[in-house]
């Protein structure tokens, strides 16, 4: 087990390593004179050759790149050109919308696609699945922010039931957080939701018609508990493997969120610095996001010895 | 001959109908009805697309001051946005970059991705390089790579795809070194090795073309999402420029007014959904006719 825990860790070490790679060579990458997109559009040449100074552009790549990861390493991320703050700072500030609008979706989609899926499952081929299925398919075809929009017209516009846009913080009572974000969950969950859903609903079939399925069945075992333990327990690895790959999704969904509805968090901050070409805003951000989604991957990897003992590679 | 002894089989009375007798087009549409509906939708998108001038009431990009936000009339159908410009004209020009977008991606993440995956397939050494390149490039949520390269370059349609595409072909390449790996155990592969065929031979006859099946259901859903991906960057403000009418463009025009002028937003935005909930249904449709195990279970 803890064998299996060190050799899974220890895997993530290249990707991570890859990532940032990535990261830190889109700038070269890219066609032009790095220092003159860092600098941006109004820059004067003074500007640019203090940032070409500040890159180190005479410098081998190994040598910057090693240095630039040590800085991460340590939590520097490097300094914004239009705030000249830290970007470590900057994300600091706007993390807590970020982290509460993805927990709020994650608890939301969960409780709903997975009840939706196995109901999908038990009623197979009736007008129950259908319903399910088809919401599914509108599910993952809608932009993020056409459902965005469409709910905030209909719940904030015209019923006037929620806020339109904004964020209030857990801090200032449970109740009005709750107002602000529910919104912004249901639109950025819904395409998660049809992932999971579809998943959930496909592995289920398959369970259902094992022998220990027929099994318990026979030998009395009520339909909620064959459904809810037997089943579903043994088609948790696939879903719990499309909660971390949708995790991307939820993501990239989450700075469109964020937009739609003015949330001043991590998102905001990443379409602000696309607007002012912030770019070393943009690489910590995006940096950030890429290594949570692999922590979370590593996580599902992880989880998959607790729905499953038998594995082990 | 026939006449020498031998009794001819009775003829039977007709009891039995005929075999209803579908026609071919009628039994495709009725064996595969996603096909033949997301298809149909596609089919039209691109008409639209080709024939967006004829179809247009006025120049997309007109300006008209006087007649700014108007709502939906007999005139202007789908209204006019902040700048008096016809909503009904710019949505139909949109189709053009969207589905430019979308099939641009969708063809060059399967080029891309299918020269890679064949190569990371039948090389070991480059396999093992490639696979963690690709484990790397696909830890970085799609959206967020594009934003990233798009930020770095100029607004324009070719880095907009550019751009999805670098994000989108990692799923390409490892599903098509996934079938090669797996077709490379296959006993007429491994006859083909053993009988001195060269590895190229090998590519062209006996792997590409179990490989594109799966390659057409992914690029499908490549071409939906490369769609999505287009209106978002165009909407976040880093996708298409400003003064091409795109679908994302014309949604983030409309968003300063959308709480008072939804239309501008809505139009566009079913257009989108439809186009790409199509595309969608074509992908499925496609998997569950050339996959019957799989189509089966989903």
């Amino acid at each position: 087990m803890l064998a299996y825990f060190l050799r899974r860790v220890l895997a993530t070490i290249p990707v991570v390593l890859m990532v940032a790679l990535f990261v830190f060579s889109l700038l070269y990458i890219a066609p032009g004179d790095p220092a003159a997109i860092i600098a941006g559009d109004q820059a004067s040449p003074e500007d640019v050759e203090r940032i070409r100074a500040s890159l180190g552009l005479d410098r081998p790549f190994v040598v910057r790149f090693a240095e630039w990861l040590w800085q991460v390493i340590h939590g520097d991320l490097g300094t914004s050109i239009f705030t000249n703050l830290s970007v470590a700072h900057m994300i600091s500030q706007r993390i807590e919308p970020t982290v509460s609008l993805m927990a709020l979706t994650l608890i939301l989609s969960l409780s709903i696609a997975i009840p939706m899926g196995v109901i999908a499952a038990w009623k197979h081929g009736t007008l129950i699945d259908r319903v399910v299925m088809m919401v599914a398919v509108f599910g993952y075809s809608t932009p993020v922010f056409v459902v965005g929009y469409l709910l905030a017209y209909v719940f904030a516009l015209q019923l006037d039931w929620l806020p339109v846009q904004g964020f209030t913080s857990i801090t200032e009572g449970v109740v009005p957080f709750l107002r602000n974000l529910i919104l912004p969950s249901v639109a950025l969950g819904l395409i998660y939701m049809a992932l999971i859903a579809r998943i959930t609903r496909a592995t289920m079939l398959d369970v259902l018609s094992q022998d220990y399925v027929r099994t318990a069945k026979a030998k009395g075992v009520e339909q909620k508990g064959i459904l809810f333990v037997h089943a579903l327990k043994n088609a948790a690895v696939p879903i719990v493997t499309v909660v971390g790959i949708g995790f991307a999704t939820l993501i990239g969904g989450a700075v469109v969120t964020e937009s739609v509805f003015a949330i001043p968090g991590l998102g905001r901050l990443t379409v602000d610095a696309i607007l002012r070409r912030d770019y070393p805003v943009i690489q910590g951000v995006v940096l950030l996001f890429s290594f949570t989604y692999v922590l979370v991957n590593l996580a599902v990897d992880l989880l998959y010895t607790v729905f499953d003992p038998r594995i082990r590679y | 001959m026939d006449a020498g002894g031998h009794a001819a089989a009775p003829t039977l009375p007709d009891v039995l109908p005929e075999p209803k007798q579908r026609g071919r087009v009628m039994g495709f549409v009725h064996r595969h009805p996603t096909i033949v509906l997301g298809g149909s939708v596609v089919a039209l998108m691109v008409l639209i697309a080709i024939f967006a001038p004829f179809l247009a009431t006025v120049d997309p990009t007109a300006l008209a001051p006087a007649k700014r936000t108007r709502p939906p009339s007999e005139l202007y159908w789908f209204g006019t946005d902040m700048l008096g410009r016809d909503v009904y004209s710019r949505v139909l020009y949109g189709s053009r970059v969207s589905l430019t977008v979308g099939f641009s991606v969708a063809l060059c993440a399967s080029v891309i991705g299918t020269t890679i995956g064949l190569i990371a397939g039948f090389t070991r050494w480059v396999d093992a390089v490639v696979m963690r390149v690709m484990d790397g490039l696909m830890s970085i949520p799609a959206i967020l790579l594009a934003i990233a390269l798009m930020a770095l370059t100029r607004a324009s349609m070719k880095n907009v795809i550019i751009a999805i595409t670098v994000a989108e072909f990692p799923r390409v390449c490892r599903l098509v070194r996934g079938v090669v790996l797996s077709l490379r155990e296959q006993p007429y592969v491994e006859a083909a090795i053993a009988s001195g065929t060269r590895v190229p031979v090998i590519i062209w006859k006996h792997i590409l073309p179990n490989t594109l099946a799966p390659l057409m259901v992914q690029a499908t859903f490549i071409c939906a999402s490369a769609m999505i991906a287009e209106a978002t960057l165009s909407f976040l403000g880093a996708g298409t420029p400003p003064i091409i009418p795109s679908w994302g463009n014309i949604m983030a025009e409309g968003r300063a007014l959308w709480q008072v002028k939804p239309y501008i937003v809505f139009f566009p935005a079913i257009f989108l959904c439809i186009t790409v909930l199509a595309v969608n249904m074509l992908g499925d449709g496609l998997r569950d006719a050339l996959d019957p195990r799989l189509a089966k279970r989903l």
